[in-house]
Formats: structure tokens, sequence, C-alpha cells
């Protein structure tokens, strides 16, 4: 168990270095480098990065200063747009919004749409199964840039239930709609997926075997058929997670909620790298380490994975 | 005493291509602590008449007639009450050793749970009784390894795993199906010694599914012979094997390879098994039979009893089957 | 959202073994079983009407997708709703430009960014999965394992921060959502080629002493094609939603061109005036394309797969 922690972190840490130098590069790639944009930078700001960076310093010696930082201390230094507050600021006021919404979003995606699939495999070929599969179906083209106006057009203007933006330190209604909008589309996902891989298990010859014993219908689906079921969802999650993330840009925008991707668009717009960098990399890390724990789940519920 | 009788049994399936019988009404009993086989090609519908029997059908598969356990007709039982049935009273073991044990669970999980099922054991002493079943069918080293998972074990033992576990409750009534196709010929032998051990120390009957003839000669009191989803003869096992009365079962037996006769070929049964969707309207075997009669296709051979116990569904006089 | 799911990934990997089983009479049957599933045969008819609309509609309107129609300034709620009489047939945006003309312009720039970033895909990822697969080895183990470390990255993230410092453009775009939708295509052709490289073509191909890149343009690659076509079919609508969703943020194309997800954008930012036709027809644009899409894609893995059923 432990080597094999061991033996994915070791994959787990060049992929984040990996991630680190690609954007510092891209960074300095950028037309007249990453400092000389058209527009000309607050003195002071231009003080903290002159501090920070050592501008005079070659290239290699910048990037190693910023990777260092960044791997020792989790510190992704100055902001240039804010010129009194550096990146760890920003994501210190956006993560937890995101983090709140992003964590019921993901909630009700697995737990929904396992239930669906579900039940829909159970009850295959009945009304609740084309139920199942209308939703889903539709889901696929509804992304969260589509839901979430159309949630505002008939929960706010049409029938004025629900506000369509703010964040109000995470009062429930303010959460509703983003976080409808956002888990939509993977809830669908899941439950596409958890309906054809129950579908294909209660085919398997373990569950006859399971009826031949006199097990009930439920016992056989919780105990039997649930684990190996499970498998091809978890895989998804990984991907799922990281689209959720990204999703949750859309959600912070459309609804002002706040978060990360608030700030991650708006320092797009203003050229903001050392934001746009902190964000990314810590996404990046949040998904290596997502996929660590999918993987661990993995090895848990599938004996024949040796650690 | 009858254990098991089954009244008109049909189990129909619905297709793409419209409804297909795949058994066409069986009759047929199985006597306490006996030992019936029932012999057949692929799509002869010997393994759905178990399915039915045991309530496994597949989903688009419907069982009618009766099939009568202690007098009670499996087939219009709940599913609540038939489970009481399963594995308590009746149990089955499959042709796939491979995928028939939940490869997520560990063996102990799985032989326990039919005991705090149907006993109302603890886990811990329905463990236990689980290790003395593996030690019957001689599993080595049963204690330490029955918290493996199936992955961990030979197909063999995963056939003596599910024979086990198909004993825990002492059932009357076993039901293997094809329990040792899938398996080595040297793995086949030690199967079917433990079916014979477990039948002398427990006593149970034993409905024994197979296509391979050769198997059912030293195991079987009597021999049940399926052709089409129709039962083409029936009797005891060494007078089936003496003097078969149907130009089927001597096909049958002409097929299976002999050491003790001096064979430059191996003969076998020409055509293909029947399609189940175009059978014939007289006898089923007639596309194929090397004796065949102008009327045998359109007019279909009554189930006759001869011999006092035995039963043959044939137009040919019994003397002229060679 | 970017990427298909893996189920549909591990489905069409028994479409393409099928297809090269089957040998010629293949197409002749998936054509006739494409032709038997309905929904599949809709998208398609859908999807001919939807390029014919965003390549030739615009010669049905007088208007063109700059032009500002000056009286509607300031009472687009009022007077800007669909109307044949004044000729706007969609109705006109919160400009005052022509709704139909720059939907017909940002249905064009969506189909072209789906087909030209799944065209990327395919080929980057069918090349780059048919060379780790036949050569194998350690060779395998790199390009595969690089692949691993690039797919953990969140590259929608990594696309805005390269959108952010080489200038938005279309062509940014196209470089960067092909960059991001190979990875999938890539270990799909790797797995058929494993199996594809075992068969005796190949081996008679190897065996005569022909070059291994040879062998994999012309062995390897053309047995795969039924499976990229269909992976490809359901690339597209991935690759419009994700232009869409950076369009949506307002970092995809840029004014005065535009893409169905900006023009969502823009309606979705005025329906609290009551102008909600701005917001219904690029929606439905957008949904019908996506529908379509998925049906044909669908249709082509059961056509070429027909265990599936």
């Amino acid at each position: 168990m432990f080597n094999f922690v061991l033996k994915r972190l070791a994959i787990a840490v060049p992929t984040i270095l990996i991630l680190v130098i690609l954007s510092f590069m891209l960074m300095f790639a950028a037309p007249g480098g990453p400092f000389n944009s058209e527009r000309p930078l607050p003195p002071q700001v231009l003080a903290n990065i002159e501090a920070r960076y050592g501008l005079d310093q070659p290239y290699w010696k910048q990037m190693y200063d910023y990777v260092v930082n960044v791997v020792t201390r989790f510190d992704f230094g100055p902001s240039f747009q804010y010129r009194d507050r550096n990146v760890n600021d920003v994501i210190m006021q956006g993560f937890p919004v995101t983090l709140t919404y992003g964590f019921w979003s993901f909630l009700i995606a697995v737990v929904v749409g396992v239930s669906l699939g579900v039940v829909a495999a159970i009850r295959h070929n009945t009304w609740l199964d084309y139920f199942a599969v209308g939703i889903t179906v539709g889901a696929q083209v509804l992304p969260n840039f589509v839901m979430a106006p159309i949630l505002v057009l008939v929960f706010t203007l049409w029938l004025g239930w629900l506000p369509g933006g703010g964040w109000q330190g995470g009062q429930w209604q303010y959460l509703v709609l983003p976080v409808i909008a956002l888990s939509t589309s993977y809830m669908a996902s899941i439950a596409r997926i958890m309906r054809s891989s129950m579908l294909e298990v209660l085919n398997a010859g373990f569950i006859r075997t399971a009826h031949a014993k006199g097990l009930p219908m439920w016992r056989i689906i919780l105990r039997h058929a649930l684990k190996p079921a499970m498998l091809p969802v978890l895989s998804y999650l990984g991907p799922a997670f990281v689209l959720m993330i990204t999703g949750s840009v859309v959600i912070d925008v459309y609804f002002s909620t706040g978060g990360i991707g608030q700030f991650f668009v708006n320092s797009a717009f203003s050229r903001d790298y050392a934001v746009i960098m902190g964000i990314t990399i810590l996404v990046g890390v949040l998904t290596i380490l997502f996929n660590l724990v999918v993987d661990l789940l993995y090895a848990w519920i599938d004996p024949k994975i040796r650690y | 005493m009858t254990l098991l009788q089954t009244k008109d049994l049909t189990v129909t399936f619905q297709t793409a291509d419209g409804p297909v019988n795949a058994v066409n009404g069986v009759n047929f009993n199985i006597d306490t602590g006996e030992t019936l086989a029932i012999v057949g090609e692929s799509g002869s519908g010997k393994s759905q008449t178990a399915f039915a029997i045991m309530g496994l059908l597949a989903r688009n598969g419907k069982a009618s007639g009766q099939a009568l356990f202690d007098g009670q007709d499996l087939l219009s039982m709940s599913t609540k009450a038939l489970n009481k049935i399963r594995a308590n009273e009746i149990a089955m073991i499959f042709q796939d050793p491979m995928t028939s044990l939940n490869p997520y669970i560990r063996i102990s999980d799985q032989m326990a749970e039919v005991l705090t099922l149907h006993k109302g054991l603890s886990k811990r002493e329905a463990i236990a009784q689980s290790v003395r079943m593996l030690d019957a069918v001689r599993i080595p080293d049963a204690k330490a390894r029955i918290s493996s998972y199936p992955h961990e074990f030979s197909g063999g033992m995963r056939q003596r795993i599910m024979i086990a576990m198909a004993l825990l409750c002492e059932p009357r009534l076993l039901i293997a199906d094809e329990p040792t196709t899938a398996l080595d010929v040297t793995v086949q032998a030690q199967i079917m010694q433990v079916l014979a051990d477990i039948r002398r120390d427990f006593g149970t009957a034993i409905i024994l599914i197979t296509h391979d003839l050769g198997i059912v000669a030293d195991a079987c009191d009597r021999t049940l012979v399926l052709y089409g989803g129709q039962i083409m003869e029936e009797g005891a096992t060494d007078d089936v094997f003496a003097r078969p009365a149907h130009p089927y079962t001597s096909g049958l037996l002409r097929a299976v390879p002999r050491l003790d006769r001096d064979d430059d070929e191996l003969l076998t049964i020409a055509g293909e098994p029947p399609d189940m969707s175009r059978l014939p309207a007289g006898c089923p075997f007639s596309p194929r039979c090397a004796v065949v009669m102008p009327h045998c296709p359109t007019v279909k051979p009554a189930l006759e009893r001869f011999d006092g116990t035995r039963r043959r569904a044939c137009h040919l006089p019994v003397q002229e089957v060679a | 959202m970017m990427y298909p799911d893996k189920t549909t990934a591990d489905g069409l990997v028994g479409a393409a073994h099928l297809a090269e089983v089957q040998g010629r009479s293949l197409w002749k049957d998936a054509r006739q079983r494409f032709a038997r599933n309905k929904a599949a045969v809709a998208g398609l008819i859908a999807l001919i009407l939807i390029t014919l609309f965003a390549f030739f509609g615009g010669v049905l309107t007088q208007w063109s997708t700059q032009e500002i129609d000056w009286p509607m300034m300031g009472r687009v709620a009022q007077d800007g709703g669909p109307s044949f009489a004044n000729g706007h047939y969609f109705g006109v945006d919160e400009l005052g430009r022509d709704l139909y003309a720059r939907t017909v312009q940002g249905t064009r720039i969506s189909l072209l960014v789906g087909f030209v970033g799944a065209g990327i895909a395919v080929i980057v990822g069918t090349l780059y999965g048919a060379i780790a697969g036949y050569f194998g080895g350690r060779i395998d183990g790199i390009m595969m394992r690089s692949v691993d470390i690039l797919m953990a990255i969140p590259f929608m993230f990594v696309l805005i921060l390269m959108l952010v410092i080489f200038g938005r453009s279309i062509l940014m775009l196209f470089i960067g959502i092909g960059l991001i939708s190979w990875l999938d295509m890539s270990r799909i052709a790797r797995g058929q080629t494993l199996t594809l490289k075992n068969k005796e073509f190949v081996e008679a191909a190897v065996a005569t002493g022909v070059r291994p890149l040879t062998i994999i343009l012309r062995h390897i690659v053309p047995n795969l094609l039924g499976l990229v076509i269909v992976y490809a079919t359901l690339l597209v609508p991935s690759m419009i939603i994700t232009e869409s969703f950076i369009s949506f943020l307002g970092l995809g194309v840029q004014e005065p061109a535009t893409s169905l997800g900006a023009l969502i954008s823009a309606g979705a930012g005025q329906m609290q005036y009551g102008v909600i036709w701005q917001l219904a027809f690029p929606l439905f644009f957008f949904i019908v394309t996506l529908f379509a899409f998925f049906f044909v894609g669908d249709g082509l893995r059961d056509a070429l797969d027909p265990k599936d059923r």
C-alpha cells in the first residue's frame, strides 16, 4: 500500500514540476516578456516584482526562484494587478467559495448520478429507465454555460424564486442555481456510465450465483453489483473533477460568486500573469491529488490490483 | 420418493424475431438421493430447463407449466418464497467457475452470507462451517485460504469452492450445469469425484447437465436425452448406453471416443444443432436423422413408455435403432 | 465536457475491431445499419441543413453582420424582435445588428472550430498512438507515460493562459483546442494498433522488409479508419463546446467575428431586458448542432459495431 502511494507520488511530482515550468516558459514566451505589457505597471507593483524576481537576473534564475518558492513554500509571489496583494491572498479569498459550491456540485453529481444510473439499470426498459436515459441524453447538450442562463431565466426572471447571482457568505438560496448549473451535465454523464456498467454487471455470472444463493435483490445490488459497477464511474471521476473545476470559471463569472474562477478571468483580461499561473498550478496540484485518491479507491475496490 | 417433478415445462424467450421456445413441454422427475443426467448438445434446452427451475431465466425468458418441489410449484412462487428454497433446498453450480464467484468479495464472505441468510448463523459460526465444507471438497489449507479472493485460485479450485458453497445448507437437490466443461480433463475427473463423494456423504440428489456422455456413464443413475427442447429418450443410464432407443442417442454414443474399440475414425452427427426458431412441426431431430422416414418432419412422435421404465419419442420401432 | 467520456472510447475499440474482421462488406453493412437508425439519419439531415445554413444562409438576408440598424438603437426591446417585415428574421442584437446574419456567422465559425480542432486531434492522436503502439517497448512506455502526465494538467487553464499571452485569435484557438484533444485519441489508436500489429498482413509486411513508418502509414492507419471516423464525429461537438466555453467567457473569438458561444454569452447578458430571442436563436442552433453530432456519432458506432445492440 505504502509503495503504491509512493509510486503514484513519483509520477505526481514531475507532473507538477512540468506544469510549473511549462507555465513559466509560456509566460516568458509572451511578446516583450511578461512584465513589459503595453499597459505600464504601477510603480508600486513594479517595485514588488523587481524585489521578488530580480529582473536583472537571467531567465533561468528567475524561473528557478519561482519554482523554488512555489514548491517549498507554496508562494506564488506578488500580483501584477493589485498593488498591495500577492497571489496567495487572492487565492485565499476565492478558493473557499469555489470549494463550497464545488463540493456540493460534486456530491450531487455523484450521488444523484449513481442512484439514477442504478435505478435505470434495475428497471431496465421501463418508463423509469427511459426517463433516466432521456435526462442523460438531454444533459449532453446542456453544458454549464448553457444551463446557467436557462436556470436564471426560469427561476430568477420568470418565477422569481431564487437570486440570479451573488454569494452572501454562501447562504443556500445563493448556492442552488450555481450548484445545479455546474453539476447537471456531469451528473448525467455519471448516470449514463453507471447505468451501462450496472447493466453489464447484472448480466455477470456471479450475479446469477447470488440469485441462486437466495439473496434478496437489494442485497445483490448493494453487496455484489455496486462495487464492480462503480469502477468505470470511478475512472470518470478524475476527468469529471477537472471538468468541474474548469466549469467553476463559468459559474463564477456568470453568477458573480467570487470564487477563484472570477479572479482567473479578471486576471486573464488584465494580463496578471502571476495570478493566472498561481491558479493554474493550484488547479493542477488539486487534480493530481484527486487522481491519487481515485487510484487508491480503485485499488481498494479491485483486489486484482497489486499495490 | 419424488423430490422434483416437472409438468409440461416450457421456456419461451421474447426475441427480435418473435417468441422462441427453448424448452418445449418437458416432463421428468427425480427422486430423493438420485442422480439424473440431462444430456444434449448446445441449444438443446438443458441449461434453460435448470435455469427455469431455479428462477434464473434471463429477463426476456418466461417459464410455463409446473416444477413441483415437495408439491410446491417453483414456477408460480413469489421471488421471496423462492429465495427461501434457493441454496437452502435446491442449490446450483454453473459452467464457468471463473465468472461464477464474485471477484470483488472474499471467499469467506461469499460463503458465510449463505449461512447467515438461510440458517441465521453468526458470521464466526458461518465461516467455521464454510471452512469445514471447503475441507470436505478437499481445498488444501482451507482455514488460511478462505479469506482469499477468487482470482487467487485455479479454475478447478474455484469449482470446488462453488460446490462447497452450494452444499453449505445441505440442500436436498444440487443442479450442476456443465460443471466440468470449462476445466482441464484431469481436473474434470477430480470434480466428478467430488460430486460422487458428496452424493455418498450427504445423500444429495443431483441433476447433472452435460453434453459429455463420457462422464455420465459412471456418475448417474438415470439419463434424459434432450434435443430441440424436447425429451428424445429417458431411462436407466446402463440401459440407455447398452441399448439406445433413439437415433439421436445412438449418434451421440457413437461420437464418444472409446479406447476399448478400434475406431478408425470418430463418428459425428451430421448437420448443425437446431435453430430453435425454425423447428420442424414433427420430430425436431428429423433434419439430421440418418434413418428419417417421410412422415418424421410433419408428425410429432409421442413420448411413449416401453420396457417398463424407459421412455422415448421416435417413429422407428425400437428394434431397428442401431 | 471537453473529452468524450471513457465509455464512448471503450465502445470504439470494439467497433474498429469489427471493422477489420469483416473486411470489404463492412462499409456496405454499416451503411445499411446506419440507414435503419432513425435518430442517426435525422441527425445527419439536421447536420446537412445546419451546414448549408452556416455557409449559404447569408444570401437570404440583405443585412450584413456589421451593419447597425440605426433606428433600432435604444428601442431594441420594443422593436428589435424577430420580424419578416423589416428583414430581421431573428431580430437584432443589443447594438442593433441583424441577429440572423450573426447567427449564420457564429454557426459557421463554431462548425469550423469543431472540424479543425477534431481534425488536428485525429491526425496527431492517430499517428502518435499508432507509432507508440507499433514500436512498443520503451518508446511506447515513454510516449504513453507522457500522455498520462499531460492528461493530469488542467488544459482549459493552460489554454486560457496561452490565449492571454499570445493574443486572442481564432488561429490560437485552433492550435490550443487541437493540442488538448489528441490525448484520448492517441490512447484509443494505440490500443487498437497493439492488436493490429500481430495480424498476418502486418507480419507479412515486416517479413518482406517494409520500413516501419511505411507499415504504419500503409497498413496500420488505414485499418484504424472506422474507429477514427466514429471518434472524430463525437469529438467535433466537444470541440464546439470547448470553443463556446472560452467564447462565453469572452476569451475566445473576438469582435467583430462571433461564434455560438459568444452569441449565447451576449444573449444571456441581455435577457433580463426581455430580449429572449437574443439567447433563444443561438441556443437553438447550438443545441441542435450538438444533438445532431451525438446522434450521428452514436449511429456510426452502432453501425460499425453490431454486437453492441
